[in-house]
């Protein structure tokens, strides 16, 4: 059992990823996170001095496709799984801009 | 008090010419009308889709890169820059954070001053990102939905960084439409300011000497979305004076506590910037690799191939037409400014008559007066670069007079736009036709000289009793018999008559 996040901390990660939790839950997920980075820290006993940081977990390089263009999705089947549509645009809740 | 300085710096977004999208086959086109028709799962960010970077669009990054000096990271990577926002549908922006394909670069523009000064302005660094789908923001004031269109979500964008080296408003602007015709002379971008494919933001803030002679900061301001070169000038110049207000009244400097960056828009309509509604809290992106695509290695080989598919540059073509066409810093300027394709053509034509001072008049007041008459491109203009230049050749050769080759020019024109296609056989023709062509047989103009004078006696007199401008109508006249005949050659032979 490692030591739970910080309350502050699960409520400022959930309000980065949109999400609404009840008291019980950031409770909850406080021990659940806290035991996650418990078990990533067991990296941090491995000497890595010497050791060149990695960029990328697969070691290939430039993968590249050429400048094709190919069929794309129907708009009808593009907006197929949105929430809401009007048959041409995905619609969203009013996004409030000053100006 | 000193006058403050000015600092700023602009950030620029700028379209990649390529055919298809950075990590996906969808077509990358400016296509508004037909919205969410160019979308697939990989730039729709469905479940299970996975991107894979277009070569096209990371070489034309890394001709971007060379051509405002920057130095070339041998080993560069992309990372998700993660916020939520409608037109971002994977809810993250696959950009470039510590390891950017470029860094440390430079742009040369003119000075404020007139005395032919450079100003170099630094480039922090220029990375390669996707560029987000376009919100439509219901307009009713009735609080209706936000209409989203992901056409132009995953296209290549660069945004390009400069150091806070710009010290006025005319170098802003300046700085953006240098950069704009370095970026059209690449080939990189279409620029297109009204449909988006060139933005910019600008940093700006005042270096104020207080009555104590201590410097202070006002704090840090970033205009957002700024989409025209006039729009760049006036939104700094507005901020500069709204920034030193403000410091005057309330004494705020950067590093004062509570004191952060703030974003700004601007209204172009009214001319001020306006404030926009503070986020929640302070961004965090929480930036990590993208998982999904590999990284770039760039060797010499490759750099050196970019290399040498470099075109020469706006700034080395003014250089060069000054000493190969002994232009004029402005006339090579006008032509050089109006992009690749234009001066082009007048090279063209200039070494098909040879004389660039004569090649340069006709194309940056003729051909541009026609062009703007006509809305059109020099690509699209009738006349092709050889026959204008096989037409200045007489001029310079002296078979035909400025005004006589500005008719022929005129004729060309009228003969495309029935339909016709012109060749070289019609300047012949049409000098033919009109009596054209230089009447050097002085013997045949003397006559007519001698008509004149007989068929004129009242302007022959008043000439002769002292009115030099009465010789106007004489050689008026003549050259109405004799369109060939060079003006200047008929009134010496005039005054010669006369002056028997």
């Amino acid at each position: 059992m490692s030591a739970p996040l910080a309350r502050e901390e699960v409520v400022r990660v959930a309000r980065l990823a949109r999400l609404k939790l009840s008291d019980a839950e950031l409770e909850r997920f406080a021990g659940q996170l806290g035991d996650v980075l418990g078990y990533v820290q067991i990296l941090g006993e491995i000497d890595t001095t010497d050791v060149e940081p990695m960029a990328h977990a697969v070691e290939r390089t430039n993968v590249f496709r050429s400048d094709a263009v190919q069929p794309s999705l129907g708009r009808e089947q593009a907006l197929a799984n949105a929430p809401k549509s009007d048959g041409r645009c995905f619609l969203v809740p009013p996004i409030l801009d000053a100006g | 008090m000193n006058s403050p300085t000015l600092i700023v710096g602009l950030e620029v977004h700028v379209q990649l010419l390529t055919e298809s999208k950075l990590f996906c086959g969808c077509a990358n086109r400016f296509n508004p009308d037909e919205p969410n028709t160019q979308t697939c799962p990989v730039c729709l960010g469905l479940p299970g889709s996975l991107p894979v970077m277009n070569e096209r669009a990371f070489r034309l990054a890394l001709k971007t890169g060379l051509a405002l000096n920057c130095d070339i990271s041998p080993f560069t990577k992309w990372d998700r820059k993660q916020y939520y926002y409608p037109d971002l549908p994977k809810g993250y922006q696959i950009s470039q954070y510590d390891l950017p394909f470029s860094h440390d670069g430079w742009l040369e523009i003119d000075g404020d001053g007139d005395d032919g000064g450079r100003r170099r302005i630094g480039i922090i660094r220029a990375h390669l990102e996707e560029d987000a789908g376009k919100n439509l923001h219901d307009e009713s004031g009735r609080g209706g939905d936000s209409r989203v269109d992901l056409n132009r979500a995953g296209t290549p964008l660069l945004e390009i960084v400069s150091q806070p080296d710009i010290r006025s408003p005319q170098e802003a602007k300046r700085y953006l439409e240098d950069l704009k015709l370095l970026l059209t002379y690449l080939g990189v971008s279409d620029c297109n300011m009204q449909e988006g494919s060139l933005r910019c933001d600008a940093n700006v803030n005042l270096h104020v000497t207080t009555d104590d002679g201590k410097v202070a900061a006002t704090p840090i301001v970033e205009v957002k979305n700024l989409n025209s070169f006039r729009g760049v000038e006036q939104a700094v110049e507005h901020e500069a004076r709204r920034q030193l207000d403000e410091f005057h009244r309330t004494g705020r400097k950067l590093g004062d506590p509570g004191v952060e960056k703030e974003t700004r828009g601007w209204n172009a309509d009214r001319g001020v910037t306006f404030a926009q509604r503070g986020k929640e809290e302070a961004s965090d992106y929480r930036y990590f690799p993208d998982p999904d695509l590999a990284p770039v290695t760039v060797d010499e080989e490759l750099l050196e191939t970019i290399q040498d598919e470099l075109p020469e540059f706006p700034a080395e073509r003014r250089a060069r037409f000054g000493t190969a066409w002994g232009l004029s810093n402005y006339d090579a300027a006008v032509i050089v400014d109006q992009g690749a394709v234009f001066a082009d053509y007048f090279e063209r034509v200039a070494k098909t008559c040879g004389d660039g001072k004569q090649a340069a008049n006709w194309v940056t007041q003729d051909v541009l007066r026609e062009l703007n008459e006509r809305q059109l491109g020099i690509a699209d203009f009738p006349i092709a670069a050889d026959l204008l230049g096989r037409l200045l050749a007489k001029v310079v050769a002296g078979e035909l007079t400025v005004k006589s080759g500005r008719e022929v020019f005129a004729e060309l024109l009228a003969r495309t736009d029935r339909g016709e296609d012109i060749g070289g056989g019609d300047i012949d023709a049409i000098v033919a036709e009109k009596g054209l062509a230089v009447v050097a047989d002085t013997g045949a103009l003397e006559v007519v000289v001698e008509r004149v004078i007989a068929n004129n006696p009242n302007a022959a007199e008043a000439f002769r009793g002292g009115k030099p401008q009465a010789i106007g109508k004489l050689i008026g006249e003549v050259m109405r018999e004799v369109k060939g005949a060079d003006a200047k050659v008929v009134r010496q032979m005039i005054v010669e008559r006369l002056s028997r």
